[in-house]
């Protein structure tokens, strides 16, 4: 059996790489730092034109102007003194770990018993997304694997993997057996520009290793990195309507683009709504993606996932291999998290602002916009929507329509989630995306991160989003470089 | 306490105040509003910015000094106990732990700036992290052979160095080292409803199982703190080629502004949000630090005057008479802004009073059904806000922008 504590040192190390320090601006008046105290000095910014700071507002009101480390990990300006205090708390429970059943601290509790993270800010690291490849051996803790039956029939509902349930939890309580590890391994894939540059994508084999000496019914997994967490309830008020509006399911406009809601079940209200967050739009709302994140991710229950994910398989292996009963956190029916504490981390997600957009009057970056609207990025990469907020009405631009679309065989994970297919994948929003270098010190896109920077990751959309990828490789090198930078002031 | 991700965060936010540039990075405005102002060109006032920094790194290293000694002591005491356990050398121990709590809690303002103490590579998560990870360290309820100290054969030697590797590891972070698994091994789980700290027996260290093993990692976990104060101490001693010469070599307006950075965070956010409008919003006993002591009131108290340390420029040595005294924020206020350091020290004053009136345990104190004591506490939070503004503010009167979020 492998330990759960073997060292696991790689969010540090990973820390450790991502220092640096939002002091700058303004030389002639800053004076030097002592290089003991300051790793890295940050680029400075420009300074915005009065015209320009509504077109960097991607959150509308809820825009921060903030480029540096704490870029995602800033409340929604609310003068409101039990705002803060609601968010706080929200933030507490988000950035400390989690420990074992029973402790002391009682509202700390109930973790495990298996689980992927002690704390979600484990894997959204700052709010953002923490790096999934400090090194091949080391992608345990900011992958995620979701696992199902291997079904042979489509048309059936994808159910939970029998021995090991709906995700792979690599770590366990002391005496406990983790789920397994995911191994990688990466082909370089040679592709070429129209004007002759050649580059390098590299494809991920993935493979699970269950942790067991018995032979483990086929499952069906997917791989996934944590997304930033930012502009999660601006997404939130979209109206359905609106983003029904750009659904096309059957490409009645013969665009090549069919976008098409999720269609998911919302625990709460005990009916099917439409999903809209998560790499498969699978989750309803922010409260059930939260309650969700807890439940798979850090074992720890809440009401709407009142039991722990351990198959019956999984009980009868830890009662014969440890000879007792598997810990399951609080006695009785009591959450681990009771729907107060629940309804803080929420409001905390819900409440993350959006960091407003840098250089949206630079020539590249401009020029950039209008490539991203000339390859019809636009047609799935939506830029912007009104939404009602309790301040009144607001624009917001996250670059998303919130869709299901077909992106091709090469970023298939062959695992539906509810109606989404094995190839298609919902259009991530894209504010935010020029900061995770900053903030998280990597620039990993793509569900599964394979994606090395913000080029390759548009080399690999395929699928209804073929035609713009291709044009891309037919663009000027200054035209390719332009709309990365346009990407980079997202 | 550590805060992970968040305590890399120390996004040291402090800009040099610059009327052009409204959007430096790690700077939070709103288009149109206008930064801090200029400082005042005065001599005298630059004089005195030199001479608080100055007086400043000698008070850190003098507080961190006591925090050191006072952690000897608790060793000398634990050393003790272990080669004879009874209960009254445990008793021993704990009012010694409970003594070292009261210097280092007033080092808590010398954080969140990426000092020594949490910079990359600092202690800090060793030393005061929390919650403690109690069943990965020891027995606790229901699971008489669970943590490190029963896992003969996972470890079968209980060392310093088993502990560092170990600390903040699976996942993320377990929290196996520092004061508060000190404070575990000396006190133990308390899971008493009503008022009452926890109640290990010193039996646990005689007869019970791996008594032995328990023993080693209490001296292995003091053992740690020990050297981690030490590094501290190093890192502020007075005349060595070490992180304060270049503090206090460096321009004064930066570390001026680490200096503000740490006590605004400590007073408008780690202390009176973190540490105590958490706990009294989510409203659990043992929603505190110092759980299984029932220390945490201490906590609170020696955190605010942490604060007040930096205003007066006075470090009191821990169960002494001697007081150290200098250039404090106060006394640079009142050259830059009589007015503005008036209110500051009025709100200090109030600070103090306020955080000294909540009555201990603190887990009491914010139970539900405990208006009185939710009322104190709430106050106290109210002022240590109401200060870090100030703070802020003093930021701004020196042409320094403060910025106090976690």
């Amino acid at each position: 059996m492998k330990s759960p504590v073997q060292a696991y040192s790689r969010f540090w190390i990973y820390a450790a790489g991502v220092l640096t320090l939002s002091v700058s601006a303004c030389a002639p008046e800053v004076p030097p730092v002592p290089q003991s105290a300051l790793p890295s000095s940050a680029a400075p910014q420009e300074a915005l034109q009065a015209e320009d700071q509504t077109a960097a507002r991607s959150g509308g009101r809820a825009t921060v102007f903030d480029a540096g480390q704490e870029a995602f990990s800033h409340r929604i300006p609310n003068p409101d003194l039990q705002h803060r205090t609601q968010f706080f708390t929200g933030e507490s429970l988000f950035d400390q770990n989690w420990v074992a059943a029973p402790a002391s601290t009682v509202a700390r509790d109930g973790l495990g018993p298996v689980f992927n993270a002690r704390s979600c800010a484990a894997c959204h690291g700052k709010d953002g997304r923490s790096n999934p490849f400090l090194s091949e051996s080391e992608a345990d803790q900011a992958l995620l694997v979701r696992l199902s039956a291997d079904t042979s029939n489509p048309q059936q509902d994808q159910q939970p993997h029998a021995y090991f349930g709906g995700q792979l939890q690599p770590f366990a309580l002391p005496r406990l057996a983790g789920e397994g590890t995911l191994r990688m391994s990466w082909l370089p894939q040679q592709g070429t520009y129209a004007d002759g540059e050649t580059y390098t994508l590299m494809r991920p084999e993935f493979q699970v290793e269950f942790a067991t000496a018995e032979s483990v019914p086929s499952a069906l997994f997917s791989v996934r990195q944590s997304p930033q967490l930012v502009g999660l309830g601006l997404l939130e008020a979209i109206q359905e309507a609106d983003i029904l509006k750009h659904s096309d399911p059957d490409d009645q406009d013969g665009d090549g683009i069919s976008g098409r809601p999720n269609q998911v079940w919302d625990i709460a209200t005990q009916r099917t709504v439409q999903g809209r967050f998560g790499w498969k739009a699978n989750q309803p709302n922010v409260q059930q993606q939260v309650a969700g994140a807890f439940h798979g991710d850090l074992g720890i229950t809440t009401s709407l996932f009142p039991v722990e994910d351990i198959t019956p398989w999984q009980e009868a292996q830890q009662t014969k291999d440890f000879g007792g009963s598997v810990p399951n956190g609080k006695d009785g029916d009591i959450s681990e998290l009771p729907d107060r504490l629940l309804e803080r981390v929420t409001f905390y997600i819900q409440n993350l602002a959006v960091p407003a957009r840098r250089r949206v009057s630079a020539p590249n970056v401009q020029q950039g916009e209008r490539v991203f609207a000339q390859l019809k990025c636009q047609a799935c990469h939506v830029s912007s929507y009104r939404i009602q907020t309790d301040q009144g009405p607001d624009t917001i631009m996250p670059y998303t329509d919130l869709l299901l679309h077909d992106m091709g065989p090469d970023l298939a994970d062959g695992r539906p989630d509810f109606l989404a297919s094995g190839q298609e994948w919902r259009t991530p929003p894209l504010w935010g995306i020029g900061l995770i270098k900053t903030v998280n010190g990597h620039t990993r896109f793509l569900h599964d991160g394979r994606a090395r920077n913000l080029t390759e990751a548009v080399l690999w959309h395929g699928g209804e989003a073929r035609a713009s990828q291709q044009a891309f490789t037919r663009l000027s090198k200054t035209e390719r470089q332009a709309l990365i930078a346009f990407l980079e002031s997202l | 306490m550590l805060r992970p991700l968040i305590a890399l965060a120390f996004s040291l936010s402090i800009l040099a105040a610059c009327q052009s540039t409204p959007t430096a990075p790690g700077e939070v405005t709103t288009p149109g509003s206008s930064t801090a102002s200029s400082a005042p060109v005065s001599t005298e006032l630059e004089q005195l910015k030199t001479q608080f920094v100055q007086n400043y790194a000698q008070n850190v290293y003098l507080n961190y000094q006591d925090a050191y000694d006072h952690a000897v002591k608790l060793q000398t005491a634990i050393d003790a106990f272990l080669a004879a356990p009874d209960a009254a050398k445990l008793e021993e121990a704990k009012t010694l732990w409970l003594l070292a709590r009261n210097p280092y809690g007033q080092t808590e303002g010398y954080r969140f700036y990426e000092g020594p103490i949490d910079s990359e590579d600092g202690p800090e998560g060793q030393l005061n992290a929390w919650p403690m990870d109690e069943v990965y360290v020891d027995y606790v309820q229901g699971q008489s052979d669970a943590g490190i100290i029963n896992q003969v054969e996972a470890y079968p030697e209980i060392t310093v160095d088993l502990l560092k590797s170990l600390n903040e590891q699976g996942g993320d972070k377990n929290i196996s080292t520092g004061y508060h698994a000190i404070e575990f091994l000396l006190w133990g789980q308390d899971l008493s409803v009503d008022a009452g700290a926890g109640e290990r027996p010193f039996t646990d260290y005689t007869t019970a199982a791996n008594a032995e093993r328990r023993g080693a990692y209490l001296k292995a976990a003091t053992a740690l703190l020990v050297s981690d104060l030490q590094s501290l101490v190093e890192a502020w001693a007075p005349d060595q080629d070490n992180y304060r010469k270049s503090f206090v070599e460096t321009d004064a307006a930066v570390s001026l502004g680490r200096i503000l950075k740490g006590i605004g965070t400590l007073s408008a956010s780690e202390l009176s949000a973190e540490r105590m409008a958490t706990p009294l919003d989510i409203g659990d006993r043992e929603e505190e630090h110092s759980c299984f002591s029932d220390n945490t009131h201490n906590d609170i108290i020696y955190n605010a005057q942490s604060i007040r340390n930096v205003l007066t420029g006075e470090y009191k040595i821990t169960g002494s008479d001697d007081t150290h005294q200098g250039v404090g924020l106060l006394a640079l206020m009142e050259v830059a802004n009589a007015d503005l350091a008036e209110r500051l020290k009025a709100s200090s004053d109030k600070t103090l009073t306020l955080t000294q009136a909540i009555q201990a345990p603190f887990d009491q104190e914010i139970r539900p059904e405990n208006e009185a004591g939710k009322a104190r506490v709430l106050a106290a939070i109210q002022e240590l806000q109401a200060q870090g503004r100030l703070i802020v503010e003093a930021g701004q009167v020196l042409g320094i922008q403060v910025n106090t979020d976690l």
